[in-house]
């Protein structure tokens, strides 16, 4: 009860402790190494973003890159993929098709969220939409249209 | 699992020091399960393992069983002085090892605990000096003896380390709650594997300090790190005390840290002790008080 209480002055005046901001901050500096010592799961998981957009654009795969960046709130993903040109529309496929195609990118997004190292991670590395899509589009101008 | 056990096997073989028979396995007539290996560590220096392993141990040994340690800080030995043993080191794991002496010399029992036994170090050499092999083969040989070997790593994540875990089983990580301990149990989590069942013991917690969050408590330290938890000691000034003068507080039956060092004995040999708190250390008026007010935290 009297926990309780002083857990709410503490909450009323503010400030934060310099255990939380200890907790904070190790578990950052725990997912970044982390993903610095498992340069297999990176691999993999470049492998499978490639996969997954390739299957609409073409993209340049010798000059893709996956990166981790520290950021103050949490750890960025950045995935820097040139893409050289959209990949021809096929024709209208038939509606079983359409599911089995529909079925099957759903398992490919679900292995991409397992990526995870050491299955520690939580919500990291969700936040660089904006930059990743600066940087797409910018490669597809310089890329020779088809 | 299978393939360690295998490879001890064939090392057995190969550069395996000439020594008797442990005094234990003459006593016992009747054939014995294989001991325990267990490996104390944590990566940073200076967060207690030397403690942790002295003061398990002889608790350990004070509950009957017979329980090896064996001092793996070559060059640096400390062991022997912790548990007030100095005085008696003739021979030590490097003699043993490179057979200038017999396993059954070296091994110093203790008085005030005769089910104890002690390994010490070398002093005058370097952990690269060490054979990983010959160490995991002495391993495997006292277990056949002893129901606990227990195994005090040194600091670091390099040779000495490395020799350290070859041969156990199971590991204890020491953590303090600082920054610096939580990063280093994390790497040596990851490298000792999953062939090692790896349990952690949080030392040095101040309740006061948790209390006005100038400390990261025990579920802070555990929620980053997710291992199954033996033990939780305070920082006391008994165990300074006891160190000084070379008396395992483990053996004190008056210190509350004692009592909570035999608790964790008593959870390593498989006893329901109830899950591990953290040391009662009850606020003060004044302290509840002064927290309400802020101050740095």
């Amino acid at each position: 009860m009297v926990e309780q209480v002083v857990q709410w002055f503490r909450k009323l005046f503010g400030g934060e402790t310099s255990s939380s901001v200890a907790k904070d901050r190790l578990r950052l500096v725990l997912l970044s190494d982390h993903l610095a010592l498992a340069p297999d799961v990176i691999e993999a998981l470049r492998r499978d973003l490639l996969d997954v957009i390739s299957r609409y654009v073409e993209v340049d795969e010798a000059h893709s890159d996956v990166s981790f960046e520290h950021k103050e709130a949490g750890i960025a993903m950045l995935a820097s993929i040139p893409i050289l040109a959209m990949r021809a529309r096929e024709p209208q496929p038939e509606p079983a098709a359409d599911a089995a195609e529909a079925c099957s990118s759903a398992e490919e997004t679900s292995i991409l969220e397992a990526v995870s190292p050491n299955g520690r991670s939580d919500n990291y590395g969700r936040r660089p939409r904006k930059r990743r899509r600066r940087k797409a589009s910018g490669a597809s101008q310089t890329a020779p249209a088809q | 699992m299978e393939t360690q056990r295998l490879a001890a096997e064939s090392v057995e073989a190969a550069p395996l020091p000439e020594a008797p028979q442990a005094p234990a396995a003459q006593a016992d007539s009747q054939p014995k399960t294989r001991g325990r290996a267990i490996v104390v560590t944590s990566g940073k220096g200076g967060v207690g393992k030397t403690t942790t392993t002295a003061n398990v141990g002889i608790a350990l040994a004070a509950r009957g069983a017979r329980v090896v340690l064996i001092d793996a800080d070559v060059g640096l030995r400390n062991l022997d002085l912790v548990l007030g043993l100095e005085s008696r080191v003739r021979y030590h794991l490097l003699d043993v090892l490179e057979g200038r002496a017999e396993l059954d010399d070296a091994l110093i029992r203790d008085k005030r605990v005769p089910t104890l036994w002690l390994l010490a170090a070398a002093q005058n050499r370097e952990k690269d000096d060490v054979e990983t092999a010959a160490v995991q083969a002495l391993i495997e040989r006292l277990r056949e003896a002893y129901d606990y070997v227990i195994v005090d790593s040194p600091a670091g994540i390099e040779m000495g380390f490395k020799n350290a875990i070859a041969g156990a089983d199971e590991a204890i990580v020491v953590c303090t709650p600082e920054v610096a301990a939580v990063r280093d149990v994390d790497r040596v989590v990851g490298l000792l594997g999953n062939r090692v069942d790896v349990k952690l013991v949080v030392n040095r917690i101040r309740p006061a300090l948790v209390r006005k969050g100038k400390m990261l408590s025990v579920d802070d330290v555990n929620s980053i790190l997710r291992l199954p938890l033996l033990g939780v000691l305070g920082d006391a000034p008994d165990v300074i005390v006891a160190t000084n003068r070379g008396e395992p507080v483990a053996l004190d039956e008056n210190a509350p840290i004692g009592a909570a060092y035999r608790a964790i004995a008593a959870r390593i040999a498989g006893e329901d002790v109830p899950a591990p708190a953290a040391p009662d250390e009850p606020a003060g008026f004044l302290e509840k008080l002064g927290s309400l007010f802020g101050g740095r935290r």
